[in-house]
């Protein structure tokens, strides 16, 4: 077992640094420099380099590099010209927000998926089956925007039932202050979740369902509820652990246009309005944390699995 | 991992997943024939595979052959005519520029579907040469090209694309190339996982031991035996690439106008959603799920004859 979790361990740490490699170098893409984007078309050649001069871009760029990384260790992410803060400011503000939006979709979506996914199993090809895959078909092939303006449509325009825009107050208490406007951006990005779990969970337990344990299981005599809550539901709890690991970058990106749709301030909002603006330094530090973020999700997904299924310990040491 | 493109391929403990083959298995398969039998039977048997099949060609024939026999102008605007109510002389009605929206639904059929099915050959290409390689030596080499894999697959499509976007102005073809260049994690991934066991195979020794060389045996013993799952992945793949533009357009990071796509025809009706311009926003969101919808059919139907065990759904 340690074994296996030094070894993630490390590849991890390898992947980490990968990302800040993309992300920097992604900086150097910007045509016209960084320089050129924060100070405009008016300013000289002698204003360039004296703003490069100033904030050390005209140094080699391994040199620049690996100012980038020590940076990045100290917690720091940059710092945003346009808006004249710290990206760790922007984050540390609106990144609790986003962790309750997705947190809390997701919470759900998977409360509802769980067992919708082991009914559609246990009732496999049965009316509850195709109904079941039929929604789930539908909302996987929608675009998320869709169904968020769909939403909007109907239970915030024809029937006035919540409002059609999230909480606008910035503060992280503040979308508690409001939390009707909750409801349409939580339902959006629920559904979507729910589409790719319920399948994954209906595939996983029918796989399940033809294992020797559940036969061992009915073979004792034991009763059918009994049999689908300890044997199958513990078993395909399991693997859907790793799922939820590697659906982050999902989550996140289904996150990122919910808050375009409802204007929810998040952090994939600030991420969307500094592609808008060219603001480079916003832009890097969120995609250095989304990249973070998802290669952290993983591993401990990955641990997590181990930890839960012995059989995975055993396979990685062979 | 894709996606929005909600990434499709599982894998359990890091990357020691063995996805057990069942194409056909043993020598060399020649390629055309049997696997055009294999899909032929596929599609004789599975009624989703084929409703799915069915309605990519009508809504195929719906975006390239309907504007032959719907004539409307989708380059220049008619300010005197925007926003009319469905009518006879625009079944659909016209959006804000006065574009006849059923004609642009046509139009921008075409640059979805244009757009679909060249990232997945792109993305399908390189993952499966890319995923075969690195099963096939293994090793350091492995490791190496899993790593390069798992780094972009770290930072979601949407993500890296608006900031691409937020530099340079998409055109159709950077587009296709950026999404192919972007999207082609997880067939290598599952090729990888394949070609893991594929290598072990008897026949794939026996090549070796006849002194047949690692090109040979990727290109005419793995490859060939993967095909069930690089067929079903790509069909995936052109749902995902549909999708994904469908987002970026209405991000506002699509093709510019007067280029046509669902996602901008979508962008633009969101303003006037409280209107009730119903035809503004329905229209074109169904055509993306209907074509959605029917490749994923297509996959879901090619993956059930195939047995393929993917991980997902």
């Amino acid at each position: 077992m340690t074994g296996f979790v030094v070894r993630r361990l490390l590849q991890a740490v390898v992947v980490v640094i990968g990302v800040t490699l993309v992300t920097f170098l992604l900086q150097h893409l910007i045509p016209g420099s960084l320089a050129r984007a924060i100070m405009g078309n008016h300013a000289t050649s002698a204003q360039i380099k004296a703003f490069n001069n100033e904030y050390g871009l005209s140094r080699p760029l391994p040199v620049q590099y690996w100012d980038f990384l020590k940076q990045l260790c100290q917690g720091n992410l940059g710092y945003s010209f346009k808006q004249s803060r710290s990206v760790d400011s922007l984050v540390s503000q609106y990144l609790p927000r986003d962790i309750f939006l997705v947190g809390t979709s997701l919470f759900l979506a998977l409360l509802v998926a769980i067992p919708a996914g082991i009914a559609q199993a246990v009732k496999r090809n049965r009316l509850l089956d195709y109904s079941g895959t039929t929604v789930a078909f539908l909302l996987y092939s929608m675009p998320t925007y869709w169904l968020g303006l769909i939403l909007i449509s109907v239970f915030g325009i024809t029937l006035p039932w919540f409002p059609v825009s999230a909480p606008q107050n910035p503060t992280f208490f503040g979308i508690l202050s409001d939390p009707r406007a909750l409801v349409l951006p939580i339902a959006t990005l629920t559904l979507v979740s729910y589409a790719l779990f319920s399948r994954y969970m209906r595939s996983s337990a029918i796989d399940s369902l033809t294992q020797d344990y559940i036969r061992t299981a009915y073979a004792k005599g034991l009763p059918r509820s009994w049999v689908l809550r300890r044997h199958l539901l513990r078993n395909s709890l399991v693997s859907i652990v790793t799922l939820v690991g590697l659906s982050l970058p999902s989550l996140l990106t289904a996150g990122l246009i919910v808050e375009y749709v409802f204007n929810f301030q998040g952090l994939g909002l600030v991420y969307y309005n500094a592609a808008l603006t060219s603001d480079y330094p916003v832009e890097l530090g969120i995609t250095v944390l989304v990249g973070v973020a998802t290669v952290v999700g993983n591993l401990l997904a990955d641990i997590g699995y181990a930890m839960l299924d012995p059989r995975v310990r055993y396979r990685s040491v062979a | 991992m894709t996606n929005y493109p909600l990434g499709r391929e599982a894998t359990f403990a890091g990357d020691d997943v063995v996805i057990e083959p069942t194409a056909r298995d043993g020598g060399e398969v020649h390629t055309s024939g049997s696997v055009l039998r294999l899909l032929w039977h596929t599609f004789r048997e599975n009624k989703l595979a084929l409703t799915g099949v069915i309605s990519v060609v009508v809504i195929a024939l719906f975006c390239f052959v309907g504007p032959l026999f719907y004539v409307t102008d989708q380059i220049h605007s008619n300010l005197l005519n925007v926003n009319l109510a469905p009518s006879r002389a625009h079944l659909l009605g016209t959006d804000d520029n006065g574009f006849d929206v059923l004609g642009r639904l046509m139009v921008g059929g075409q640059s979805s579907i244009e757009v679909g099915l060249a990232v997945a050959c792109i993305a399908t290409s390189l993952g499966v040469i890319w995923g075969s390689i690195s099963g096939f030596f293994g090793g350091f080499v492995d490791a190496v090209m899993m790593r390069i894999v798992d780094v972009m697959l770290a930072i979601p499509v949407v993500f890296l694309f608006v900031f691409l976007a937020s530099i340079f102005k998409p055109t159709l073809l950077m587009l296709i190339i950026v999404l192919g260049l972007l999207s082609w994690l997880s067939p290598a991934r599952l090729v990888r996982g394949e070609t893991l066991s594929l290598r072990t195979r008897e026949y794939v020794q026996a090549a070796k031991t006849m002194g047949g060389g690692s090109t040979r045996a990727i290109f005419r013993h793995i490859i060939p035996n993967a095909v069930g799952t690089i067929i079903v992945n790509a069909t995936f793949q052109v749902a995902d690439a549909i999708l994904v533009l469908a987002t970026l357009s209405f991000l506002g990071f699509g093709l510019a106008p007067p280029a046509a796509t669902w996602g901008g025809m979508l962008s633009n009706g969101t303003n006037y959603i409280f209107d009730g311009y119903w035809w503004q926003i329905y229209p074109a969101g169904l055509m993306i799920v209907l074509t959605v919808l029917s490749f994923n059919f297509i996959g879901d139907g090619l993956r059930d004859s195939f047995e393929v065990r993917l991980q997902r759904r």
